[in-house]
């Protein structure tokens, strides 16, 4: 059992008077003594200040922004279709992204979009670590603003620990249930904005104000708002520790040139707290202070090297800049720095960014070819799509004259806006017959034209009778094409053409 | 054992226990899988509370909500009947063209009208419709009886010799077993007969006359048929039963008939008109 007291590591003896504030804290996961069976320590981060701080408030409020502002794009796309640029309309089987109309057996799109972010994440981290989790990962930015609230209604970091402490009291309810509270209204936000990217943006809000929502929607809020609440407000780094995978996959993709939020403990070692106008000679920078592990969200401290619970948010380098500005000393002893470096600077070189390295080209190199080949395919894609079923009870019927007759059901896409024309054709077998009921439309050739409505699928039954003395074998291949009359686009798929055993 | 003892490896406590010099460590359980297995127990008892779960001696607990999985079937095969009335009654009282013609109804009819075939048809004229030896196929463009959408449902309203008096009759006389025929005249007119559908045989201006005198009041003097009297086209190449020589002997001698039955009374209006159009649009439909 880890003591919530100092141990020897940090006697009373290192809190000088200074300038700099000095934490009398040990890390709650510090890498010695990691127990998986300890209970779980709260952690009370710090606010951090500096230039990773900024970038993180504007990453958040970037991500925020695209959260709650992306259903309510529009983009037209005519009568009837949804205006909704992005859109994930499970009743209507359709995904809506701007220019793009994405159909059920076209998932494989969204497939390839994922491979995309994998290949995307794999070639981050290989470059610069857990970008990701520090900066944009949705459970990093909820936590963010989670303690946003905690820190407005409770105070700082001490104030904080004293609260827990405390016994309760009118002062201490009313800070928790604020904050609570709070939390549960970011909660219901967030949950809320959720079902937007399922539903018509406005329509459903209107519904959701005046209660007439459809319990789904409900039923969606409420589970994504309980999880917000649960992850950003009391799980935090316990869901990033033991329920993500990735901060366990994260460390296969990098290499000791990749780019990680590390402690130089080269320069840093021996650690020592200072006393002003003493000597730096014979001694690390380190000066004991402690503000890494008193920012850290994660309850780690970097003086440990790198751990899997790190997310590499940064806030130790502005807190550690801080302090060395302080002392006296150059930035940067906790940085973004790779493991060659060290090795780098023991035999005496300089600091070296290897950015280009073979993993990170064959990472660039796989997204380039998946991006190219989604692009490709998506601009090839053709709005006329094709199924032919080949009836096979009655394989093939004899009919009076002595002809044999085979049927075929046509499953006619028509994924254009408007309503189109296609015209049908057969080849392989000579002096056919074709038949579609209902047709009245024939083209010029005499080949029958069927219409099928926009954003449709039109199921057609097509008879095909052909003489015996055509068919020298029990099977012939035979060739339908379908060709949209307007654009000219063309379906061409070959099946067979049965009879009897000769 | 009253001390605690840690373990020398790991630092855990014992439990104390022993056997044969290896100790068990104490590592207790996780809380939350505790919590989670108390509020499992909990949920079991309030489910046993709920729903029907002991047996007694002659009956059994039947819960709280008092609910059985047959109820349940039943109020739902009620509501699928409820929701298909909107078509069912729509179909039982429009004409069969009527539904042909109105897209929505003739896709429930087709669909239902298959399921329909299925259950009632299929041992008969087989899953595909393309029927058996004895059993027409419905398939392609002969039919005994009229193909028109009409004719099919009376024939599926009454049948083919069935109960009903108004059932389609046909009744082709036993000409050897009657002796209205020798055995002779019968070969003779089994040969004319082949030579209807089959250019390669020939036959004689005696068994012409045979077959004018005996057959063309039904079959007509073309041989083609007549669906009134349910007389099948003997000139085509679709037959009923095998057409071999012997066969068209036997048949001539000893007549043959199938029995379809009527199925008016059995099947409610909506699904014989669903059948007609089901059978109408399997490619024959004239």
């Amino acid at each position: 059992m880890a003591n919530e007291t100092d141990n020897a590591a940090t006697p009373n003896s290192d809190f000088q008077k200074g300038q700099i504030e000095r934490a009398k804290v040990e890390a709650v996961n510090k890498a010695a003594g990691r127990s998986l069976y300890a209970p779980r320590k709260k952690i009370h981060p710090q606010r951090a200040n500096g230039k990773f701080r900024t970038i993180k408030w504007f990453m958040m409020l970037f991500t925020l922004s695209i959260y709650y502002l992306t259903p309510w794009i529009r983009w037209d796309r005519g009568e009837g279709i949804p205006d909704q640029a992005i859109l994930i309309d499970i009743v209507g089987r359709r995904f809506y992204f701007f220019f793009i109309e994405i159909w059920p057996q076209e998932v494989y799109y969204v497939t390839g979009l994922m491979i995309m972010g994998g290949i995307a994440l794999f070639l981050v981290t290989s470059t610069a670590g857990r970008m990701w989790c520090g900066y944009s990962c949705p459970q990093t930015i909820w936590t963010d603003l989670f303690l946003v609230v905690e820190r407005f209604f409770e105070g700082e970091r001490n104030a904080r620990l004293k609260l827990d402490k405390a016994r309760w009291s009118f002062d201490k309810l009313f800070k928790r249930v604020a904050k609570h509270t709070v939390w549960i209204l970011i909660a219901l936000l967030t949950g809320g904005a959720w079902v937007f990217y399922f539903s018509d943006a406005p329509t459903l809000l209107n519904q959701l104000v005046h209660n007439t929502a459809s319990f789904d929607a409900y039923l969606w809020i409420g589970l994504f708002s309980s999880f917000t609440y649960v992850f950003g407000g009391i799980a935090r780094e316990q869901v990033c520790t033991y329920m993500c995978p990735w901060p366990r996959i994260q460390a296969v993709m990098m290499d000791e040139e990749s780019l990680a939020v590390m402690y130089r403990h080269d320069r840093g070692e021996p650690r020592g707290p200072h006393k002003k106008n003493e000597t730096w000679d014979n001694r690390g920078d380190c000066v004991q202070c402690r503000q890494c592990i008193v920012v850290c969200p994660m309850g780690i401290d970097i003086r440990d090297g790198l751990q899997l619970e790190c997310i590499q948010c940064s806030l130790c380098i502005d807190a550690c800049n801080n302090v060395m500005e302080k002392v006296g000393r150059p930035q940067g002893l906790i940085a973004y720095d790779s493991l060659k470096n060290f090795e780098r600077r023991k035999k005496g070189e300089e600091n070296r960014f290897r950015i280009i390295r073979p993993r990170t080209i064959i990472y660039s190199a796989l997204l380039m070819i998946v991006s190219v080949f989604m692009l490709y395919t998506l601009m090839n894609r053709s709005e006329l799509d094709v199924n032919i079923l080949r009836d096979r009870n009655p394989l093939f019927v004899q009919l009076s004259s002595g002809n044999i007759r085979n049927g075929y059901t046509f499953k006619i896409m028509n994924k254009s806006t408007s309503i189109q024309k296609y015209s049908i054709s057969a080849a392989g077998i000579n002096n056919i017959d074709v038949r579609i009921d209902g047709v009245k439309e024939y083209t010029e050739n005499g080949d029958p034209i069927v219409s099928v409505e926009r954003d449709k699928l039109k199921s057609i039954k097509l008879y095909i009778s052909a003489p015996r003395s055509e068919l020298p074998a029990d099977s012939k291949d035979i060739t339908f094409t379908v060709k949209d009359i307007e654009s000219e686009t063309v379906d061409i798929q070959t099946t067979s053409f049965r009879g009897p055993k000769t | 054992m009253s001390e605690k003892e840690l373990d020398n490896v790991t630092g855990v406590e014992t439990t104390g226990h022993e056997w044969d010099g290896i100790k068990e460590l104490n590592n207790p359980m996780p809380r939350w899988w505790i919590y989670t297995f108390i509020v499992c127990c909990i949920w079991g008892f309030i489910y046993q509370f709920l729903y029907p779960s002991w047996p007694l001696i002659n009956d059994y607990y039947k819960g709280y909500f008092n609910e059985t999985q047959r109820d349940i079937i039943g109020a739902e095969l009620k509501a699928i009947a409820r929701d298909r009335s909107v078509f069912t009654e729509r179909i039982k009282d429009a004409d069969l063209v009527t539904i042909r013609n109105d897209n929505s109804m003739f896709e429930f009819a087709q669909a239902g009208g298959k399921a329909a075939f299925g259950d009632n048809c299929a041992p008969c004229h087989g899953t595909g419709a393309a029927g058996f030896v004895g059993y027409p196929n419905l398939n392609d463009d002969e039919w005994i009886w009229g193909g028109s959408l009409d004719e099919i449902h009376y024939t599926i309203s009454f049948g083919v010799r069935g109960v009903h008096e108004d059932t389609r009759l046909n009744d082709m006389p036993a000409f050897l077993r009657d002796e209205l025929l020798t055995k002779q005249e019968i070969d003779d007119v089994t040969t004319y007969v082949q030579s209807l559908s089959d250019r390669t045989i020939t036959s004689n201006t005696a068994a012409q006359e045979l077959y004018i005198d005996n057959c063309s009041t039904c079959h007509g003097e073309d041989g083609k048929g007549l669906r009134e009297f349910g007389a099948p086209d003997l000139t085509d190449a679709i037959s009923l039963y095998v057409t071999d020589r012997d066969s068209i002997i036997d048949i001539i001698s000893y007549s043959r008939g199938g029995v379809m039955p009527t199925w008016r009374g059995r099947l409610d209006e909506a699904t014989i008109k669903s059948l007609a159009i089901y059978v109408h649009t399997l490619g024959g439909g004239e």
